[in-house]
């Protein structure tokens, strides 16, 4: 068996290998195409209106790039990679049965568990993304911040010790305690899969984007790459190299953000008034918030746009729209399966709740300090500056930490920026393993395990099939990332939490807290709840609206036509401009969603507030139509297991 | 099946377990709806009272900031005060319930 694995890894690692090498011309390539594309129009302006203006056209035709120094950068890479292999060897040693290897045993103590919970859901989106945020709108990135905590809350009240005392590997062991095996198992393992795979997708395609913006390293190459030390990672090692990777990953996070912010403290003087007054009065911010936010051409005659910025509505603009999503926050992380699974990797209910107090104490202060990283970049590198390399500002915290160091160029920037860039890529491999570990879970030992074989396999087999399955899950999303790299990703997390909370929540917490909760009412809460979720998703406006696109096109044309009509010469700009509306206007015009849509059908991009309800509402008419007398009778059992941990302690011995 | 030596039911009826039981009930439930409500009113007073959030309070550090910072220290008392009362009054209520059965 680990001979396959083996062979397999290799040949995957050749392919990178061979991934890495060969398109090193097309992409060299491909930047300059991408250049030629955007001077093409602009250069034959130049050439027919006037020779003033090379410089500037040469400046936008270069996209701006954060300058890293790869020899350093590389090598943290490499030394993080050769850590992490190091404690894979360690764990794998110690994976034996299938308890090892979905839970470590149970023998992680609720401080390890505590780091490793942050590790698992601080993604490179809450690093590089909150404080991208922060730099570009002010306060609504810190608002943003809150959510993420507070489905904790959820998780230390309601959740934690319950699932650790009632669960075993898995959502579908908590579920299918006191209701029929079978089908329960099946409707838990679906909407796992389905959680994960949203949550991997996107995690995936980010990590691909990030090496390709921060090491030019080919897209698929760090796909391939990124997927395969994931999977050497899961296959060995297990839920004890995880949880491992994600306490390292834990531990660098925090002191890079601790050290980053501490600079910037310095800087403000030790003085956290003085930080926000740099803030109202910086000349940049100012006009970022004039220009690139609200759009005033000229400015407002009394109108302080340097508060505008400590102030809300500049990121989250529809109130209802950030209710539905503050939902998907509160209950959807309670309902993650890849959390859900870190609470039956501790002894017992003291243990978890521990892990859940310490997390929280731990991300609550990273997001904390993310008002420094992220009002530390607006100050020092300028909005303009972070937006222009990326529009959602995720190299904020990078560029800050260049400057920090000592600038572009100087080995002190260098440094520091490689150790961010470190930071950010343990942060990925952390959680997509986590992510992977949960999927495989779920289908070897929910679907294959207790359905295919009605639960009786060995444990070398229990352990073998682990295996097979992480290694498949681990293909399978190296090959959906290479294939999504075009997909629109930022809808991705949202349909994740908004299934986790209106699939998975509900049905978990009735059936710990409510009697008469049964087979009929877990399967049609978990469908409904899924399905809705999805299915609203589909048709929100997160998805790509051609005729969209094709009217906002046709509005530059009408503009920049009128202009001309009047007389005006238009600049270069506007020309290029022109063009490119005309393209987008007659490329557009006559597409469709991938839903067959015009416009959105739902108002939201969170469907939480709707699928929420309707999630609980289906759970409970569902129950209520097929009454189960097994189940309610069981109810005693399993409220007295998950209150007080009887029962449990000699199953985790083993 | 070690688990099929306890009679559950008996157990759910056991005064100790009753006593734990409200005692967590109405506990859990009212510090999750409080931090639950606090959290929905920051989304609320952003969304629809964007003024108040920008009234300053120190410097120019506004409502809004203070509120939205309040989230994560009602969250760390959260954890610190649930912390404290389980691990003294239900862990010691557990205990009582798991000696006295056996």
């Amino acid at each position: 068996m680990k001979k396959i694995v083996s062979s397999f890894l290799v040949t995957m690692f050749l392919g990178a290998v061979a991934f890495a090498a060969e398109p090193v011309k097309p992409t060299t390539a491909a930047s300059p195409v991408q250049a030629t594309a955007t001077t093409a129009p602009a250069a034959a302006a130049t050439q027919a209106a006037a020779t003033q203006a090379p410089a500037a056209a040469k400046s936008a035709a270069a996209p701006a790039k954060i300058k890293t120094n790869k020899a350093i950068t590389l090598t943290m890479f490499g030394l993080i990679i050769a850590i992490t292999l190091g404690v894979v060897v360690w764990a794998a040693r110690k994976t034996k049965t299938a308890a090892d290897f979905y839970t470590a045993g149970g023998g992680i103590s609720g401080m390890q568990n505590g780091w490793a919970i942050t590790g698992d859901v601080v993604s490179a989106a809450s690093f590089l993304g909150m404080s991208g945020l922060i730099s570009l709108y002010g306060i609504d990135g810190f608002l943003y911040s809150t959510g993420p905590i507070l489905g904790f809350v959820t998780i230390l009240l309601l959740m934690a010790e319950p699932l650790r005392n009632a669960g075993k590997y898995t959502m579908g062991d908590i579920l299918c305690f006191r209701a029929s095996e079978k089908p329960v198992r099946a409707a838990a393992a679906i909407s796992t899969v389905a959680v994960s795979t949203f949550y991997l997708l996107a995690q995936m395609v980010g990590a691909g984007k990030l090496m390709q913006l921060l090491l030019d390293i080919p897209y698929k190459a760090s796909v391939i790459g990124v997927g395969t030390l994931l999977i050497i990672y899961v296959v060995f090692g297990g839920m004890k190299a995880t949880t491992w990777v994600q306490i390292i990953k834990a531990v660098l996070l925090l002191s890079a953000a601790i050290l980053i912010s501490l600079l910037v403290a310095l800087k403000a003087g030790l003085n956290p008034l003085r930080l926000f007054s740099d803030v109202v009065t910086n000349q940049n911010i100012q006009d970022h918030v004039r220009m690139n936010v609200l759009k005033d051409p000229l400015p407002v005659a009394g109108f302080d746009y340097g508060k505008r910025f400590l102030q809300p509505g500049l990121f989250l603009k529809n109130p209802l729209d950030q209710i539905s999503l503050g939902l998907a926050w509160v209950l959807g992380a309670a309902g993650l399966p890849h959390i859900m699974m870190r609470f039956f990797t501790v002894p017992n209910a003291k243990e978890a709740r521990k892990s859940i107090k310490i997390s929280v104490f731990l991300m609550g202060t990273f997001f904390i300090l993310t008002t420094l990283l992220g009002f530390g970049a607006a100050i020092h590198i300028s909005p303009q500056k972070i937006a222009a390399m990326d529009k959602g500002g995720n190299m904020a915290t990078l560029l800050l930490a260049q400057y920090l160091g000592g600038g572009e160029g100087t080995i002190g920037g260098d440094m520091f920026l490689a150790f961010v860039c470190a930071v950010a890529f343990a942060t990925i491999l952390a959680v997509v393993s986590g992510l992977v570990l949960a999927a495989s879970a779920a289908i070897a030992h929910d679907i294959y395990v207790n359905i295919i074989r009605g639960g009786k396999a060995e444990q070398k087999e229990q352990v073998m099939v682990a295996r097979i399955t992480s290694l498949v899950v681990g293909a399978a999303a190296i090959i959906m990332g290479l294939a999504a790299e075009k997909e629109n990703i930022v809808a991705l997390v949202a349909l994740a939490f908004a299934v986790a909370a209106s699939g998975n929540f509900p049905v978990i917490i009735l059936s710990l807290f409510w009697k008469r909760f049964n087979t009929a009412g877990i399967v049609s809460g978990i469908v409904v709840g899924t399905v809705t979720a999805i299915g609203l998703v589909l048709v929100s406006p997160n998805m790509t609206y051609p005729k969209k696109i094709a009217a906002d096109a046709k509005k530059i044309v009408d503009t920049m036509e009128k202009k001309q009509a009047g007389g005006a010469v238009l600049s270069e700009k506007d020309q290029a401009s022109l063009q490119k509306a005309r393209g987008d206007y007659e490329k557009n015009k006559n597409g469709t969603s991938l839903m067959g849509l015009d416009k959105p059908l739902f108002p939201l991009k969170n469907p939480g507030i709707i699928s929420v309800p309707l999630g609980f509402l289906a759970a409970v008419l569902g129950c209520l139509a097929f009454r189960d007398r097994r189940a309610e009778e069981m109810f005693d059992e399993i409220y007295v297991r998950q209150n007080t941990g009887i029962g449990i302690a000699k199953a985790v011995d083993h | 099946m070690a688990e099929n030596q306890h009679d559950w039911a008996a157990i759910a009826k056991n005064p100790k377990f009753v006593e734990l039981h409200r005692r967590k009930t109405s506990f859990l439930y009212g510090l999750w709806a409080f931090s639950a409500g606090s959290y929905f009113l920051l989304l609320l007073g952003a969304g629809y009272t964007p003024s108040v959030f920008s009234i300053e309070v120190l410097g120019n550090i506004n409502i809004g900031y203070l509120f939205a910072l309040a989230q994560f220290v009602i969250t760390f008392f959260i954890a610190i005060y649930y912390g404290r009362v389980a691990d003294r009054d239900f862990d010691r209520l557990t205990k009582e319930l798991v000696d006295q059965l056996q």
